[in-house]
């Protein structure tokens, strides 16, 4: 199974992320065709200047929201881990709200059912918007041999620099 | 359409609201921020009211971009009131998270009148606002009562704009300040605030904000979020505004140890090099732009150790170079103090220098300063005086408070040759005997001295004029400036962001239609620039002082030539240039030779219902001077 390597998401950097919130704007012009971050799904947090971080759905795998939605509103795509939502069966109670450790799923104020990033069809825009490239669009697996190798040029950074 | 065409009136008095429509022609002629505001100003306070009477009103005005994803314009707001500073109009804009909340709230501006029996904050959910009792937030700083607001709504992204201390205690020179760092900073509007009782504005915005067009409007900032990369900004997002200590001391424009020099012997310890490499820990923005530029620095180590503020050119330079401060850490902890306790750090620092220079010539003494040794230099009378001048303690800190205007006058003994102020309000960091341009712009201002009302500074800095002299041909410099730096105001563009619009106005005009769907061409809107500043000046003649006898220069650039060696000794600005300048901006202006707007201007304009204002003055001026022909 190559699966881990197909499943992508928006993943924030807090290293590069600068609170600006156009991620914000971006979402809610392209998913809702009007500019309101509170119709955002992906919401940006700044704790102090120093702390910043935009927060989107995080593809779980065993989805913890879908397990807790009492109505089986929710369901999982195998292919793309995307939360794909049933607007018939959803009444709002927001159980899966409080599963989601990330925020990432929220009541849309004026529908009053749950929505969720959906990747914007494999292309989000915020990640295009990021003025500060601080979103990626990349799997866990990436994320992974990313630190790594971060890890690993830290680690020898003399001998990277010795001629060999 | 991006106009939400609501302007909410809150009554602090009775609490009472109302909503009155924003219509359209008036939305078109005025833009938004300052020009909207202003023209509210007008149109809601009587001529003469004392700026803290509870009927000067304040007004809090979004502009057609805010709460859109327009970069450095989605995010501003602008605040209008009479300045217990200068006693004219007075109006400051900031930036952050504030102004687009505002919008989404539902509102293209808020009018505040009356005054509160008790220190209350407004809260502005929506549509339901209310006046909360706020007297647990007493001497609190904006951020820590932005905080405490936060915490007890119990929402996180609640925005506020709030006062400190200084506010309250009715320093002329408070500010009010949004998201920590972001300031209405100049003409002392806390203090209005504060006069009013009203300690904040909390708001919540949850509706939609829409343009026009939003396939081309998205389009249109795709191109601006690109130029943002670019050239057009890299000093904002490379070093900051406080690159030009190095590019001012060089070519002796800095004004050091309040306006004595030209030149700092301190400047590589107080430049933006040293300051980036140093404190700086992080570059942030603003909602919606793609530049940043917010450069928060920490003193690392030391007696101020852990001080952290936004540091930009002009603070840095009022509390540094212009006191005679060379150490960053007193700078940042200055900048700090300025902040907790919501005061313009451009006016606090230019106070401290004319209270050192009063001090170095023996017009204060130690018993004045109750034991402050208030040299040039001295970074703890500095940081000291702050203090007291946030909070109105003792003598010194209760004249200081007052501003340099009317504490050279409550001192007396010659004090006023040191007390750096047009109109009241203290000068910004331009060495104005070297840059005889900026002397020019600053002068007319509407506003009092002020870099940011034309720029006027630019084509001396940049060498496009000669800047040791005032010629025929600056009036129009100065006006251009001006009328486009009113659509900037009136647009709530940052002004860090004004040169990525490569086509100027006819780019601005553009996203306006994007925006609004009112249809604007270039030369409306520029005629829109023209009509704000008329506009502001006939706001000052209402209240007295809108006329030639009020656009000075301070005695120290009128009469103390630069001692410094090299090219600018020697300079000074001599009366004769001064008013071949003025009459040459009042001619490009179509005013008199008083700087008053001709009914005929007025008529241009569109300003027909102020000609009253106008012909009374000019009736009462002209009969006394020389006769033309013809009349």
């Amino acid at each position: 199974m190559a699966s881990i390597h197909e499943k992508k998401f928006v993943s924030g950097d807090p290293a590069k992320c600068v609170g600006c919130c156009v991620c914000e704007y971006a979402c809610s012009m392209e998913q809702e065709k009007t500019y309101n971050p509170t119709k955002s799904r992906i919401r940006a947090v700044r704790l102090n200047p120093f702390v910043n971080l935009a927060v989107a759905c995080r593809l779980c795998e065993e989805a913890p929201c879908v397990a807790a939605c009492p109505r089986d509103a929710l369901e999982q795509s195998q292919q793309t881990g995307i939360i794909i939502i049933d607007e018939d069966k959803c009444n709002g109670c927001g159980w899966c709200i409080e599963a989601c450790d990330y925020g990432a799923i929220q009541l849309h104020p004026e529908t009053k059912k749950v929505f969720v990033c959906n990747l914007c069809d494999g292309e989000p825009k915020c990640v295009e918007w990021c003025p500060e490239e601080a979103l990626e669009f990349t799997t866990k697996d990436l994320l992974a041999q990313k630190a790594r190798i971060a890890i690993v040029k830290k680690l020898f950074q003399e001998a990277l620099k010795a001629p060999t | 359409m991006s106009y939400t065409k609501r302007i909410l009136h809150v009554d602090l008095e009775t609490g009472k609201t109302e909503i009155e429509p924003l219509k359209e022609e008036m939305a078109k002629k005025y833009i938004g921020g300052i020009g909207l505001g202003m023209r509210l100003f007008l149109d809601n306070s009587k001529p003469g009211v004392d700026p803290f009477n509870p009927k000067n009103p304040i007004i809090f005005a979004t502009g057609p971009l805010s709460g859109t994803m327009a970069p450095s314009a989605g995010n501003g707001y602008a605040v209008v009131s009479k300045s217990p500073l200068t006693g004219i109009i007075a109006e400051s804009k900031a930036h952050g998270f504030f102004g687009a909340e505002l919008k989404r709230a539902g509102y293209d501006a808020v009018i505040f009148t009356g005054k509160s029996e008790k220190l209350v904050y407004a809260w502005i959910d929506d549509d339901s606002v209310q006046l909360m009792d706020a007297q647990h937030l007493k001497g609190k700083s904006p951020h820590d009562t932005e905080k405490a607001i936060r915490e007890e709504l119990g929402d996180f992204y609640i925005r506020v704009s709030a006062i400190g201390e200084a506010g309250e205690k009715l320093v002329r020179i408070a500010s009010i300040i949004n998201d920590e760092f972001r300031a209405i900073g100049r003409t002392g509007m806390g203090a209005v605030m504060g006069s009013k009782n009203l300690k904040a504005v909390a708001v919540r915005g949850t509706n939609d904000v829409n343009v026009a067009n939003p396939e081309e409007f998205t389009e249109f900032i795709r191109i601006i979020h690109e130029r943002m990369k670019g050239p057009a900004t890299r000093k904002y997002r490379t070093l900051g505004t406080p690159e030009n200590v190095l590019v001012l001391n060089a070519i002796a424009a800095l004004p050091t140890r309040n306006f004595t020099q030209a030149t700092f012997e301190g400047a590589e310890k107080v430049s933006g090099e040293y300051l980036n490499e140093r404190y700086i820990k992080k570059i942030i923005g603003c909602a919606t732009c793609g530049m940043r530029c917010d450069h928060i620095g920490v003193v690392p180590e030391g007696p101020y150790k852990g001080a952290t503020a936004r540091v930009e050119f002009e603070c840095l330079w009022a509390l540094g170079p212009n006191t005679g401060v060379d150490r960053l850490d007193a700078i940042i902890e200055a900048i700090y103090q300025c902040d907790y306790y919501g005061m313009d750090g451009i006016s606090a620092g230019v106070i401290v220098s004319f209270a050192m220079d009063c001090y170095e010539n023996g017009i204060l003494t130690k018993k004045d300063t109750e034991g402050l040794d208030l040299r040039f230099g001295n970074a703890e009378a500095l940081v000291e005086t702050i203090k007291r001048m946030g909070s109105r303690k003792g003598w010194l800190g209760d004249v200081l408070a007052e501003g340099s205007m009317r504490a050279a006058e409550k001192i007396g003994k010659g004090a006023v040759k040191y007390a750096n102020h047009i109109k009241g309000l203290e000068l910004p960091g331009y060495e104005l005997r070297t840059l005889k341009t900026a002397a020019l712009g600053f002068s007319v201002s509407f506003r009092g001295a002020c870099h940011l009302r034309s720029g006027a500074y630019s084509p001396d800095v940049k060498g496009k004029v000669d800047r040791f002299k005032i010629e025929k041909g600056r009036g129009k410099i100065v006006m251009d400036g001006e009328d486009v730096y009113n659509v900037v105001d009136s647009l709530i563009l940052c002004k860090f962001s004004r040169g990525v619009f490569y086509e100027g106005l006819n780019e601005m005009a553009k996203y306006y239609t994007l925006a609004t769907g009112i249809e604007m061409t270039a030369e409306e809107l520029g005629k829109a620039g023209e009509r704000i500043n008329n506009l502001a000046r006939v706001i000052n003649i209402r209240e007295g002082k809108g006329t030639r006898e009020y656009d000075t220069l301070p005695p120290k650039i009128m009469s103390v030539p630069v001692p410094d060696e090299g090219v600018a000794k020697g300079a000074y600005v001599n009366q004769k240039e001064f008013d071949i300048g003025l009459d040459d901006y009042y001619e490009v202006r179509g005013w008199t030779k008083q700087g008053i707007p001709t009914v005929e201007k007025l008529k241009e304009l569109g300003m027909s219902d102020l000609v009253p204002i106008v012909k009374k003055k000019i009736g009462s001026q002209t009969p006394k001077k020389k006769r033309k022909g013809g009349k």
